[in-house]
């Protein structure tokens, strides 16, 4: 007796332990409407600190409330963290109804199946797939498939320079292509003053700059059927120029290659570097004490002549999407939520907040997205913009390649010598490590 | 006294004595059964224990040797009960040291001998010293044990971010003292990135490590009777020959479980590294416990991340057992 009691103890402690780790995974439904007055929203970290996140964003979701009876509980999550939050959420099943995600994660995530897939039929109840603008849809899924998010705020890369730096050192204008770059970058280079600034220890940052020079050369990192194309002539010739700034020409500060929390900003607001090639910086500049009249915004260099649709990738499609996890339980509220965030006035008025451009076409025709910078990169997206490859394993791309140019900043940086050898071993080593 | 004072064990102990002696408060519980405190009582009481154990090591235990040998990839972590099963491929990936995923993990594991021996060789000499230094009474002694002790009480985090910061190139602090002012070399060096990390790598974690032994150490040297140095040094033996034949000897059952203890935190450490460098270390400080956490997390391959945690588990297993097997045999010896 007292042994079968002990068996059962056990038997109901692995039961509950069970229960608890939610063994067996998610579900596969494609949500309920069984608690149609609430929603949960995991908010990315848009603005300097969550804090102004929640400021920013509380004001809307009660109008939302007001509009529709939901009320929304919000959660404002660091980028750092946000990634593993939602793999954590897939595999237990317990996430938000709504989410952010990075858009250049969508097709891994798409790949999991734990996102809503925006058929025709979704988009419908949010007003259409044409109100976006193509190239943030594109960036939103796999090719062919319906997107597994809805564009939420867009970003681009441009190129912002120092004025005073460059009126010092006796140069017009902000260079067009990557000759005049170097040749610029020469000028000012000299007496603990830099030419262009990079973070070199920021992964993501290191793709973002490769892929587009990468698509200049005619490179794709990934073939037609997702196969990585790593080691391409195109792919290495794109990796060396990009690390060559520092290696051969010279325009880049050795320490630039540790830099991970954007110290490459803060030197060019200093006046130590005279260029960066960044997503919507303004913000961060005036938080460093420059005015808007110290610093000029111009599209990314191209290797010769001007960037334009079907002639020169000078940026990939970056921002934020919006998401809806499948096993939600109020699947019409997350739709409509969905709709009240890509609305056109959510849309002028959050992307203003937070600087950067409307997804949605009627939005971006305000004139608030007008200024000079602003217009940079709302004809960079809308012209001149390729998102980063849409396959299921572009996070482990990003590591790997991310990695493989990290390590040749380091090399440069020590002065050892980076060669189209030293960068394909490099490249090689990152693809092999690319399972699946 | 302070380390008596800081024991945990001590306080439970103190606790129980406590709860004990008061009679009166026992006495008002309601009566147990006999038939259940003679025979089930002790299940009982162990039953909390046992289903926590449960929850917080078998059961993720259990799932992570599963996962090993399934190919759990981002297709299936919605469902992961339907990742295929796959054998030991997994573990063939890992061990294949000609294929660059199982060349990266010996690199790493290399990484992680060398580091863990100099970690804990250093930690320990540091703690040694410091707590035969500390040992004799001086004015100020109380405050030193203090300071000493302040690494093993700051928070992980805090602590390795600020000595991320000390050793950035162009505004770290020592850069600043090595070059701008001693002058030792002839340009900044690289700390972060390059061949240099797993030197940084080791600073910080000795500094982070020694604390522990440093505490265990002077708890260990109070055992020690005074009595043995006094008719040593009346014998006219020095302070090294009293350190080498009564300090070592007496503090070995603390050094056998010390050194295993900071072996086992050394060799799995992940916040160390994580913090300095983020997710993707520098080639020459690539821990094995970043590069398990590289493998699952951000290239999202469960499986072979399970398939490598569960190689490591079984290498420490083994490491453990030798040495408890060795350390026993010498104490046997050491009794005869």
């Amino acid at each position: 007796m007292r042994h079968l009691r002990a068996a059962s103890a056990v038997t109901l402690a692995i039961a509950i332990a069970a229960a608890a780790t939610g063994c067996g995974g998610g579900t596969t439904d494609s949500g309920s409407n069984e608690s149609p007055k609430t929603l949960t929203y995991w908010a990315s970290n848009q603005g300097p600190s969550i804090e102004a996140d929640k400021e920013i964003l509380t004001p809307e979701l009660k109008k939302f409330e007001k509009e529709t009876g939901i009320k929304v509980k919000l959660e404002v999550v660091p980028w750092a963290d946000l990634l593993n939050r939602i793999l954590a959420a897939t595999a237990s099943g317990q996430g938000p109804d709504v989410l952010n995600i990075g858009n250049t994660w969508s097709a891994s995530l798409q790949a999991t199946g734990a996102l809503l897939p925006w058929d025709d039929k979704n988009f419908e109840a949010i007003g259409g797939r044409d109100r976006f603008v193509d190239s943030a849809v594109a960036s939103a899924g796999k090719e062919g498939e319906p997107p597994a998010a809805v564009p939420l705020y867009s970003l681009a890369y441009a190129l912002y320079y120092n004025k005073k730096m460059f009126a010092e050192a006796g140069i017009d204008g902000p260079p067009a292509t990557w000759d005049d770059l170097v040749a610029t970058g020469k000028k000012i280079s000299k007496g603990g003053k830099w030419g262009l600034g990079a973070e070199g220890g920021n992964l993501s940052n290191n793709i973002h700059q490769t892929f587009v020079l990468g698509q200049q050369h005619g490179a794709d990192f990934f073939d037609k059927d997702g196969k990585a194309t790593f080691t391409s002539d195109g792919a290495v010739a794109a990796v060396k120029q990009y690390i060559d700034f520092m290696a051969k020409d010279k325009i880049i500060a050795p320490g630039n290659a540790e830099y991970a929390q954007n110290q490459s900003l803060t030197d060019f607001a200093k006046g130590k570097t005279a260029m960066v090639l960044w997503q919507a910086a303004a913000s961060t500049f005036a938080a460093q004490g420059m005015k808007p009249e110290d610093w000029g915004a111009a599209p990314v260099p191209v290797p010769s002549g001007t960037p334009g649709t079907g002639k020169q990738v000078n940026s990939m499609v970056a921002g934020i999407n919006i998401a809806v996890f499948k096993n939600t339980k109020n699947i019409d509220g997350a739709k409509k939520f969905v709709k009240f965030m890509t609305s056109d006035e959510e849309q002028k008025h959050l992307n203003k907040t937070y600087g950067s451009i409307p997804p949605v076409k009627t939005a971006q025709a305000d004139e608030a997205f007008g200024a000079p910078d602003l217009t940079v990169l709302r004809d960079t997206l809308a012209t001149s913009a390729a998102p980063l490859p849409q396959v299921p394993n572009e996070s482990q791309f990003e590591t790997a390649v991310g990695t493989a140019v990290k390590e040749l900043w380091a090399d440069a940086a020590a002065g050892r010598p980076v060669t189209e050898a030293s960068v394909k071993a490099r490249l090689e080593k990152a693809q092999q490590t690319m399972q699946q | 006294m302070t380390a008596t004072v800081t024991n945990p064990e001590v306080d439970k102990s103190t606790d129980g004595g406590t709860s004990r002696g008061t009679g009166g408060a026992r006495r008002r519980l309601p009566r147990i059964p006999d038939r259940i405190r003679q025979g089930g009582l002790p299940y009982l009481l162990l039953l909390p224990a046992v289903l926590l154990e449960l929850l917080i090591h078998i059961i993720p235990m259990v799932i992570g040797i599963v996962m090993s040998f399934r190919q759990l990839t981002q297709f299936f972590i919605n469902n992961w009960g339907a990742a295929p099963w796959i054998g030991l491929d997994n573990y063939r990936i890992a061990v294949d040291f000609d294929a660059p995923i199982g060349e990266a993990l010996l690199h790493s594991f290399f990484v992680t001998c060398v580091f863990t021996f100099f970690s804990v060789g250093f930690a320990w000499l540091l703690g040694t010293a410091a707590a035969i230094l500390l040992q004799e009474s001086f004015r100020g002694r109380g405050v030193l044990r203090a300071i000493f002790l302040v690494p093993y009480a700051l928070p992980v985090y805090a602590a390795v971010i600020t000595w991320a910061f000390m050793f950035q190139r162009d505004n770290g602090l020592i850069n600043h003292v090595l070059h701008d002012q001693l002058g030792i070399t002839d340009e900044p060096s690289f700390w972060l990135i390059g061949d240099n990390s797993i030197y940084t790598l080791i600073i910080v974690s000795v500094w982070k490590g020694w604390p522990f032994a440093f505490l265990m150490l002077m708890a260990g040297l109070q055992n020690i009777p005074r009595e043995l140095y006094e008719a040593a040094s009346i014998d006219g033996a020095g302070i090294w020959q009293q350190i080498r034949k009564i300090t070592l000897p007496s503090l070995r059952p603390v050094n056998q479980v010390l050194v295993l203890v900071l072996f086992l935190w050394t060799f799995n450490d992940f916040n160390t590294p994580y913090v300095l460098f983020g997710k993707s270390a520098p080639e020459s400080a690539d821990l094995i416990s970043i590069h398990i956490y590289q493998s699952s997390f951000v290239t999202w391959n469960f499986g072979t991340g399970s398939a490598m945690s569960v190689l490591l588990l079984l290498f420490l297993l083994l490491v453990t057992a030798v040495y408890l097997i060795l350390t026993s045999r010498g104490r046997k010896g050491a009794d005869v």
